[in-house]
This record gives structure tokens, sequence and C-alpha cells, in this order.
């Protein structure tokens, strides 16, 4: 595989970001004018997070015009799957000190680990689970939608309809998965403590190396043949049936891609955060996700990395700096994006410099579906 | 009570079965205060009784003397009762008695026995009360305690009642102790249990379940009507179930209109739909701030009021939404929806800079508060309005869409845009007021959801979800559709809320329909023709 000279500098520019914040973290001493706080490491190890999150929407929206408005929810699974290993780790340190159940099973009552919880105190095991737990729901939602041939809105809104479905399931106690405060108070990762520094640092090298490899994963998949058929689907799936293509297998290939992807990225936002609770499957949030790609510039996975980390960066400043100024800014960027930057910060990048062909605006499919 | 009733036994046995005079009563009291002996309890007991069936029109003020221990009896056995000041009045007529002195009398004494008959007697003398409700409530309370004592009060009360409600009340109260008399006759007792069973509620239930335990003709009966009862609950239940799904679909029927229109008929994905919704009951919070201060004479019709100035504040928002942002995005569905949803945080913050974070109190006036009883339904008044009003406004949209100049207009250009152009529509206009309208209906909704919800900045974001899967259920761009989308999902989501419980349930209806949305891409009554090809 060819790079051209974007990817290069992202995955150059990702990676060199995380080793020297991690580094600059580790060598120098507390005080120094060259220390980089712990927290910086976590926040930045957050975006990342984030960022794989965006470059999953981005690989199901931005090529095969498919726009998901529960992307977070496969983020969420992701994270629940970290977050109960980590619970598991807790051990006898917890408040109850119960060695087998994490503390709010203890609290319920209960006597008895739930059989769903076996297994995850083995990292490998939960690790597998933050991938498979989004590949099934998003292969059994993906091939109920494809094969009907649900479209554009439709899709979107029963997306939406199926993150709130989960928001409200996780919410209950009786899930078992810590209801509304969910998971926190974490102790362990693979016998490191999440709350060390050092630990922190490799989690950020850590999230660094796999936002580049999803990256590199993605950038293959939308290069190769499969890629160009995507394309095809996104801009006219009915002449690419006709052309003897089943669309609805390419989208479910690519759908579970992404939401694996996406659980990817969930599950090690959990250690670097310190808490995963239901309200990651607020509807809200796959929404802001959308927001990021539509930032960067859609159909680019760079733009997707760079939006998530620009408009994460930005609510973080703004949330400190002026709290209520944050969802005007928000609500105000969704609209002149949508409006005035179709394709993003990127698309004016390109605009300047670019010499490879611009991927044709998906309009036409859209434009006939609803108007008719 | 059981001794109570031992001896009210003893006295019907004691007694012949014809009422004694008045005067009686009063002597007997008078005379068993002149010494205390169980015979003497007895005889005040006895005269109490008396006293409460004859139709003396003192007999309540002298039984409530009793009770407040200021009745009296001189030597010569007239009963007299002190009033406040301290000076004593001829029970029995009424005119005072000046020369009589606290030494001259001997208070009436009263043991447990009397004091039960007592509290009896008031109850009873309750059945003759001037008022109607009083009666009512009299005749409830003998129904509750089913005691035969009440009997013969109440054949009196029955024969002078006037009224039909009180009266179906006296005679079910009537049934109640006839059963669990234990001198009426069998075909008393049978009479009695189909009366009861006419009443089939669960008071009903309850007094004839304790007979269905036993043998007998009655208690074969008795069990008869508990399970006929029991039937007949189960259908008042189940219609109690379907009036709150039509409740609930009521709500999400007002909440789902104006995005028929936006939705439905234009294909705009307005995201922003909930907070018209929200601006509409702020208009309403504002409207009865401005009535409460400058026109407090109407305040009780503020809500009619706010109807139409929400459905303006609302449409006309609409009306810039559209004019500003809707239109370059046109044809652009997904970029439109990340648009209004951006709109939508910029709303609910305007707001919130304007009104605060915290709840506004939106007062609910007094005709539209309180419930009433329908056979054995329970409804809320509020509610009620809720679901006509649902009604109202959908009718009155799909009037407009049909009969108005506007709605012809509108339908043309959904129907064939280029062709309307052709002949002289103003296309662009069209599109701004059909988005306007159906934003000022998302305002109507918001004035009718401030009664039944907390109006605060978030009141939009609960609905939207909601909304989006009625109008998609229901077929998109059919307002028929959309009702009965509206109604089946609130049907089946109380339904469900018994079995599953409130929030599993909705969780089932969520995912019922998504199934639903993928087996039937086009809701309930899609469209047909050309428009349905993608």
């Amino acid at each position: 595989m060819k790079l051209d000279r974007t990817s290069f500098l992202t995955i150059t520019g990702v990676l060199g970001l995380a080793l020297v914040l991690a580094v600059l973290n580790q060598v120098t001493a507390v005080g120094s004018a060259l220390h980089v706080p712990t927290y910086v490491l976590a926040l930045t190890g957050k975006y990342l997070c984030f960022a794989m999150l965006a470059l999953a929407v981005d690989l199901v929206w931005g090529f095969a015009g498919i726009l998901s408005l529960g992307h977070a929810a496969f983020f969420a699974l992701g994270g629940y799957a970290m977050g109960m290993y980590l619970m598991r780790q807790i051990g006898t340190r917890g408040v109850y000190g119960n060695p087998n159940l994490p503390d709010f099973m203890v609290f319920l009552g209960w006597k008895e680990l739930p059989w769903y919880w076996y297994g995850f105190e083995w990292f490998g095991f939960a690790m597998l689970m933050a991938i498979l737990v989004p590949a099934v729901l998003a292969g059994v939602f993906g091939w109920l939608a494809f094969r009907s041939r649900v479209t554009g809105v439709y899709l979107s809104i029963i997306t939406q309809a199926l993150t709130y479905a989960l928001l409200l399931a996780f919410f209950r106690n009786d899930m078992g998965f810590g209801g509304n405060n969910g998971m926190t108070d974490f102790k362990d990762i693979l016998g490191f403590n999440v709350q060390a520094d050092s630990t922190r640092s490799a989690l950020l090298v850590v999230s660094a190396l796999l936002l580049c490899g999803q990256f590199l994963l993605a950038r293959f998949v939308v290069d190769s043949r499969f890629g160009k058929i995507l394309i095809a689907v996104r801009d006219t799936e009915s002449r690419t049936r006709f052309l003897g293509y089943r669309p609805e297998s390419y989208k479910l290939v690519v759908w579970v891609l992404s939401a694996v992807m996406a659980g990817i990225g969930g599950a090690l936002y959990v250690p670097q955060v310190g808490i995963i609770n239901p309200s990651e499957f607020a509807p809200g949030n796959s929404i802001e996700a959308v927001i990021w790609v539509a930032v960067g510039g859609r159909g680019t996975l760079v733009g997707a990395i760079l939006g998530a980390i620009l408009v994460n960066f930005g609510k973080t400043w703004f949330t400190g700096a002026l709290p209520e100024v944050w969802l005007y800014a928000l609500g105000a960027m969704f609209i002149f994006v949508t409006l005035f930057l179709p394709r993003g910060v990127m698309g004016l990048f390109r605009a300047r410099t670019a010499k490879e062909p611009e991927p044709e605006p998906p309009t036409v499919a859209a434009a006939h579906e609803v108007t008719g | 009570m059981h001794r109570l009733i031992a001896l009210l036994l003893l006295m019907t046995l004691m007694l012949p079965a014809s009422h004694a005079k008045a005067d009686d009563a009063y002597e007997e009291i008078a005379a068993s205060a002149q010494s205390i002996s169980a015979a003497n309890f007895d005889s005040v007991r006895r005269g109490i009784e008396e006293l409460a069936v004859s139709d003396d029109p003192r007999a309540a003020v002298v039984i409530g003397a009793l009770n407040d221990s200021l009745l009296f009896a001189n030597e010569d056995h007239t009963l007299v009762i002190q009033q406040p000041d301290g000076t004593y009045v001829d029970a029995r007529t009424g005119s005072p008695l000046p020369d009589l002195t606290d030494d001259d009398v001997k208070s009436v004494r009263v043991n447990n026995a009397v004091r039960s008959a007592i509290d009896a007697a008031l109850g009873s003398l309750q059945l003759f009360a001037a008022d109607a409700p009083k009666r009512l409530q009299a005749a409830s309370a003998v129904f509750t305690s089913h005691d035969p004592a009440a009997l013969p009060a109440l054949d009196k009360a029955l024969a002078k009642e006037t009224n039909a409600d009180v009266k179906r009340r006296m005679e079910q109260a009537k049934a109640a102790a006839l059963l669990y008399s234990p001198d009426a006759g069998q075909s008393d007792k049978l009479a009695a249990v189909a009366t009861l069973k006419a009443r089939g509620d669960q008071d009903a239930r309850s007094v004839l379940s304790t007979l269905a335990g036993e043998t007998g003709p009655v208690a074969e009966a008795a069990g008869a009507a508990v399970v006929s009862i029991d039937r007949v609950l189960q259908i008042w239940s189940l219609a109690q179930s379907v009036y709150y799904g039509v409740s609930l679909g009521s709500v999400l029927l007002l909440a789902a209109a104006g995005l028929a229109i936006t939705f439905g008929v234009m294909g705009v994905i307005n995201m922003a739909h909930g907070e018209m919704v929200m601006i509409g009951a702020y208009t309403t919070f504002v409207v009865q701030q401005l009535m409460h201060t400058y026109l407090p004479s109407l305040y009780d019709i503020s809500l009619l009021i706010a109807i139409p100035m929400a459905f303006l504040v609302s449409g006309g928002i609409g009306v810039a939404v559209e004019r500003s942002l809707i239109r370059w995005l046109y044809g652009r569905p997904l970029e439109t929806l990340l648009a209004t949803w951006g709109l939508s945080l910029v709303l609910q913050q305007v707001v919130r800079s304007l009104f605060g974070a915290n709840n506004r109190d939106v007062d609910t006036p007094g005709w539209m508060s309180g419930a009433f009883q329908l056979g054995g339904l329970n409804l809320t008044w509020n509610r009620m309005y809720i679901i006509v009003f649902a009604f109202l406004v959908v009718a009155a949209l799909m009037a407009a869409l049909r009969y108005t100049p506007l709605g012809l207009r509108m339908r043309a250009v959904t129907q064939n845009r280029r062709m309307a152009a052709a002949m002289g529509i103003r296309t662009p206009w069209i599109d701004a007021l059909t988005f306007g309208l159906g934003s000022g209906v998302a305002g109507i909704a918001g004035v009718a959801l401030s009664q039944i919800d907390n109006v605060s900045p978030n009141l939009g974001q609960g609905y939207i979800i909601d909304s989006f899967m009625v109008v998609v259920f229901g077929g998109v761009g059919n307002l028929w559709g959309t009702t009965l989308g509206a109604l089946t999902l609130g049907i089946v989501n109380k339904f469900l809320e018994p079995i599953a419980g409130a929030v599993l349930g909705k969780i089932v209806v969520l995912v019922l329909l998504i199934l639903f949305v993928q087996r039937n891409p086009r809701g309930m009554f899609p469209l047909k023709g050309r428009a349905v090809e993608t």
C-alpha cells in the first residue's frame, strides 16, 4: 500500500504527539518547564479515543452514505466491556471488600455474579468482548436494516432509537451494569495502577498506535476494490445494484467493521477517563461524533481525526473558560459547517493544495429520496 | 362491634317491630338519668335508636348533645341541653329554661354500648340530611360498615328519598346490610346479592367475598356474583389501560402532528422540532405571567389565549428558520438533520439564558384540574382535555390542508414542485409557510404539554425521538397514519407497562419499532406512486 502525503503526516503527527507527551511526562521532573502534567496525557488520550469513534463514523458516513446517529452506542459497549474487566480487577479493594462481586452488586444485595460477567476477569476475554459485542449488535442490526433496504433518514432515525433504547436499558439497575452510576473507582489494568503516570503514558501511546492502525486499515479498505464499490453504493445505490453488486453485503461488512473500530475506541477510553456510565449512550453524543466528522471533512478519514481533536479541544477550552457559550458555539458550528463548509476543514486545505480528485458530493441519491 | 350486634339482636327480639313514638324515646332517656344500672344504659340506647328513626326534627340536636355530654334531665323527666353559656334549653322544644340551675339536673350517662349507638344514630341521621351529597356520603358509609342496625333508618330514608343517585346508593347500602342481618329472609338476601352484583365495583366485591366462603344458596349466589364482578372489573381495568394509552397517544400525537407536516409533507428532518414545542410551552408561561399582571380577570382563560400566541411565536420562528437556514439545504436531508440539531442546541441555550435553567411553573386553570368517575374509570380533566385537544388540532390541520387555499398550494408544491411553480404558485413562500405551519402546530402542542410536563429548556428533547418514531411508524406524509401510529404506540406502551415495567416497556416498544421499520421501511400507510422511488 502506498501512502499519500496527508496520511503519512497524520500518522507521524498522532504518533509523534503521543510519544513526545508521554516521554516529557516520564523523563522531566514535576515543576520543570518542559514537564507535561498527567491530566494532559489523559485528555489527549481521550481525544485520540474520540478520534477512533470519528474514524468509524467517517467510514460508514463518508464512504457508504450511512449516517449513523447511534455510533456512540458501539463506543459505549466497548467501554462497558473494559469497565467490567477493570471492575473485576478491583477484587477485595472495593468498599465492601467482596472478592467476587463489584460494589454496586453488593449494594443491591446480589449474592452471585451474573453469568454474563463470567470471564471478564481475563483481559483477553474482555477485549474479545469489546470487539465481539459491538460486532454482533451491528451485525444483527445491519443485517435486518440493509436487507430490507432501510436507507437515508429512516436508517438514521432507527440508529438513534437503538442508542436511546440502550441508554434506557443501561440506566436500569437490574441489568447488572451499575445502573445510573455506571462503573468507576478502577484500580489496576494488567497489574499496573491506572492512576500512575507511567500507566497513563503507556495508555496514551497505545491509543495513538491503535488509532494509526485503524486509520491505516480504513485507508486500506477505502482504497481497495471493496471501497470503490462502497463509494458507488453511497452515490447511487440502485445503479450499483443494477450492475450486479449486492449493496447490502458491502454495507453490512463496513458497518460491522466500523462498529468494531468504535468499540475499540470505547475500550481504551474507559481506563483513561476512569468512568463509564449510561450517559455515553445519549443520542446527543452520537450526533456530536457526526459533527466532528463534518467539521474535519466527511469522507477524508484524516478529517475525522482532525475534527475530533479540534472540536473536543474547543469543547474543553470553552467549557472551562466560557461554559454558557459552549452550546452556542457547538450549535453554530453545526449550522456553519453544513451551510458553508460542506467539505469541512480538509476541504479548505485541499482547495489550496491538493491535486488528487475530490470525491463527488453525495447529494444526488439523497435529493431523490426526499423530494421525489 | 360484635357486642353491639349481640345487644341489638337482643333488643330487636325484645321490642315489638313497631316504632316507638319519639315521646317514649325522650321519656326513656330522661328516666335513665335518675339512676345508674345496666338496664338504664339499655334504655338510653333504645331511646337513641328510636329517636334516630323518628321524624323528630330535633333528634340530631339531642343525640349530638348526648355525644358531647351536654344532655341532662331534671326530676320530672324533662330532657334539657346545656348551652355553651351554661344555661339550659328544653331538649324537645328548644325553648329556653332560664330558671334551671346546675343543681336541678343530672347528666345522662353513657357507656361504650351507648356510644356505639350514638355513632350509628348520628350516621343514620345523616341519611336524612337536607343536602344530597351528605346523604350520599352517609349511604356510602353505611354500605362500607354494612351494619344491620342501620336497616330501619335506611328503610325510612329510602321511603323519603327523591334523588335517584342517592336512592340507588341507599338501596345498595340496604342490600349490604341485609346480607349481614341474621334474620333477613333468603329471598331478600338473594335479591341483595343481585343488587350488589349490579353495582359491580371493588367495594361490592369485598362485601360479597366474605359471604362467598360460606355454604348455602346465598353464599353460592354471592360466589357467582364475585366471579361476575371480577370479570366486569377486569373489563374496566382493560378500559382504563386503553384510556391511559389513548392519553399517552394523544400526547405523542400532539408532539408529532407538527412533525408530520415538516418531515412528513416537506421531508425536512427538523431536529429542532422539540424546541418549537418547548418555545410554545414558554410562550404559555409568558402569557400567564403577563395576564397575571395586566389582566387578572381573564387569568382563567390564559391557556386559550396562549394557544394562538404559541402558534404565532413558534410559527414565526419556523418561517424565519426556513428562510435563513432550511432553504439552503433542500435535497440534502442528512445535512438538514445536522444543521437543525445545531439549531436546537442554540435555541435551548437561548431559552436557558432568558429564563434560567430551572423549571418554570405554568398554572393549571381550575376548569382543567380535578378528576371524575365514569363507570369504573378514573379520569382526570387535564388528560381528558388534552385528548380532545389533540384530536381537534389534527382535525384542524387536516381541514387546513384540505380546504384552505394555502393547503391546496402546499399539496400542489409537495406533489409537483415545478408544475406548481408553472401555475404561478410562489413555491419558496409556500415552503416557508408550510414550515411555519408545522412549527406553529408544535408550539400549540407546547401549550398542552406545559400542563403535564416540566417547562424547562430540555422539554423538547424528550419528545423528539418519540415524534420521529410516530411519524415514521405511521407512514410519512400521512396525517391519518400519524394519528393511528401515535395511538397504537401509546396503547401498546401502556399495556406493556404493567407486564414489563415503565422503562423496560419503553425499550420493548423501541425495539419493536426498530423491527417494524425494518420490515416496513415506509411505515404502516406508505405513500404509493412515484414519490416512493428512491
